[in-house]
């Protein structure tokens, strides 16, 4: 995955909080940019697609950090 | 509140987890109480006491095998429903090894069934293949396919789910299952007294406590003529499936408020239906950023899952407890469970914020609409203190 334009660092965060981290952070981009979420929590997986599908984004898929930190891409849509 | 205490004496009102534990079904108990005292002893003995007993356990079989509609030797009394589904996977397994050592599930099948795999593969030197779901949480064809195409030594597929309440296409199941020989195993612990059970199902099982029985009674069902074989050490009693003496008391306490349960199920369905049906509807209007889970019709009549973006399921249980609601969650915010249902995330569904709401036997419209009254204003708090909006 190419860089994203915006990076939330959500190491070590629990569930729901990565998720609430991109809602009050997506609109820091523009629409059409993305944003890319990275959080070990397993929970991540499944709630950054189902917000996109929830809030009217696009959800752009996985890939890993240099860490190896899962990371979670969303494009910014409205 | 009305139903404050039943005939019983159990303290019901608020409690909104039937499908975690059913409370017991007041002609359950009323039946526990007199076989506690007559079936006591050893039903395999010749002394009279025995042949009492005896008479209880078989009774209690005859029962269950009439309210199921199978035959009475199709019928074992297991210590939970746990351990049936655990003896009806594996011994399908255990008869058909010579075949394929492959299980094949769904993937959205209680743990007991993904555990027993677990069990498999490590001791069995099986494999598993896993056949996935809709948004729905219903196994598709081509989920199915995909399972079995490798062969399989058993395909295991719910009646319904135990966390969002879709109902599986067991005639599908069948079809595909007999396809490619392969004898299917149903967990109906979900669906048992609610809805019947097909036939198709080499084995099944399920659990009495869910139905109003007491705990500590699984029903496992072999079909007459199914290739299984006992997984586990067996002892020289009555029934060669299981060993241990049963718990005849409980197992006839069981057996009454199935039979209870099955007499009232028309007028219990239709009700809980209906309320199920007003709890999806105001959740989704009251409630925003919110997501109702599960079949919106073809579905059991008593359960109904969402889940609240942005809020932490495990405090949505502790506010809705402080407001007199037991509810349960597939959520996994806290250390205590590392990863979130199984179930949910099968299904694309959030996993966060997320409650189950089951109604038991006499939950009343009056419960209902306080759980609505009262939910709205629990989940904007818990936003508010997560600073969301």
């Amino acid at each position: 995955m190419t860089g994203a334009d915006l990076e939330l660092d959500c190491r070590g965060m629990r569930c729901p909080l990565p998720v609430i981290r991109l809602s009050q952070r997506i609109g820091d981009v523009e629409v059409g940019q993305t944003v890319a979420v990275a959080a070990e929590d397993t929970a991540a997986r499944s709630d950054v697609p189902a917000w996109c599908r929830m809030r009217r984004h696009e959800y752009l898929g996985e890939d890993d950090s240099p860490d190896g930190t899962p990371r979670y891409l969303v494009r910014r849509l409205h | 509140m009305t139903n404050a205490t039943g005939p019983s004496g159990a303290v019901t009102s608020g409690y909104l987890d039937a499908a975690s534990s059913e409370p017991l079904h007041p002609a359950a108990r009323e039946v526990l109480l007199s076989a506690l005292d007559a079936g006591y002893a050893d039903p395999l003995r010749l002394h009279h006491r025995g042949r009492d007993a005896r008479l209880l356990l078989d009774n209690a079989r005859a029962v269950v095998a009439s309210c199921l509609g199978v035959r009475e030797d199709e019928v074992s009394f297991t210590a939970s429903g746990t351990q049936a589904v655990h003896l009806g996977v594996l011994g399908l397994l255990q008869g058909r090894s010579r075949v394929s050592t492959r299980l094949a599930h769904s993937a959205v099948e209680h743990s007991a069934v993904i555990r027993a795999g677990d069990w498999w593969t490590r001791h069995g030197r099986g494999t598993t293949a896993v056949a996935g779901v809709d948004h729905y949480g219903r196994v598709s064809p081509d989920g199915l396919a995909a399972a079995l195409a490798d062969g399989a030594g058993v395909l295991a597929v719910q009646s319904a789910n135990h966390e969002v309440a879709t109902l599986q296409p067991l005639d599908e199941v069948y079809a595909a299952a007999s396809a490619s020989d392969v004898p299917v195993f149903v967990d109906f612990a979900a669906s048992a007294a609610r809805v019947d059970l097909p036939p198709g199902w080499s084995a099944a099982a399920a659990s009495a406590h869910k139905w109003g029985g007491p705990a500590g009674v699984g029903v496992l069902l072999v079909r007459k003529g199914a290739r299984w074989r006992a997984p586990l050490p067996v002892d020289d009693r009555a029934d060669s499936r299981i060993s241990g003496f049963e718990n005849v008391p409980a197992a006839l306490a069981a057996a009454a408020a199935l039979q209870a349960r099955t007499a009232e199920r028309e007028e219990v369905n239709a009700r809980q239906f209906a309320l199920v049906d007003r709890i999806r509807e105001r959740v989704a209007g009251t409630v925003p950023d919110v997501e109702v889970v599960g079949d919106p019709v073809s579905r059991l009549p008593h359960l109904v899952t969402f889940s609240c973006l942005y809020v932490d399921g495990e405090a949505l249980v502790t506010e809705l407890d402080r407001e007199g609601f037991g509810v349960a969650s597939g959520s996994a915010c806290t250390a205590s469970t590392l990863t979130p249902s199984h179930v949910l995330e099968a299904m694309g569904a959030l996993t966060h914020g997320n409650v189950r709401v089951s109604l038991t036997r006499d939950t009343t419209e009056a419960e209902v609409d306080r759980f609505l009254d009262v939910l709205p204003g629990v989940v904007s708090r818990l936003r508010e203190r997560a600073g969301v909006r």
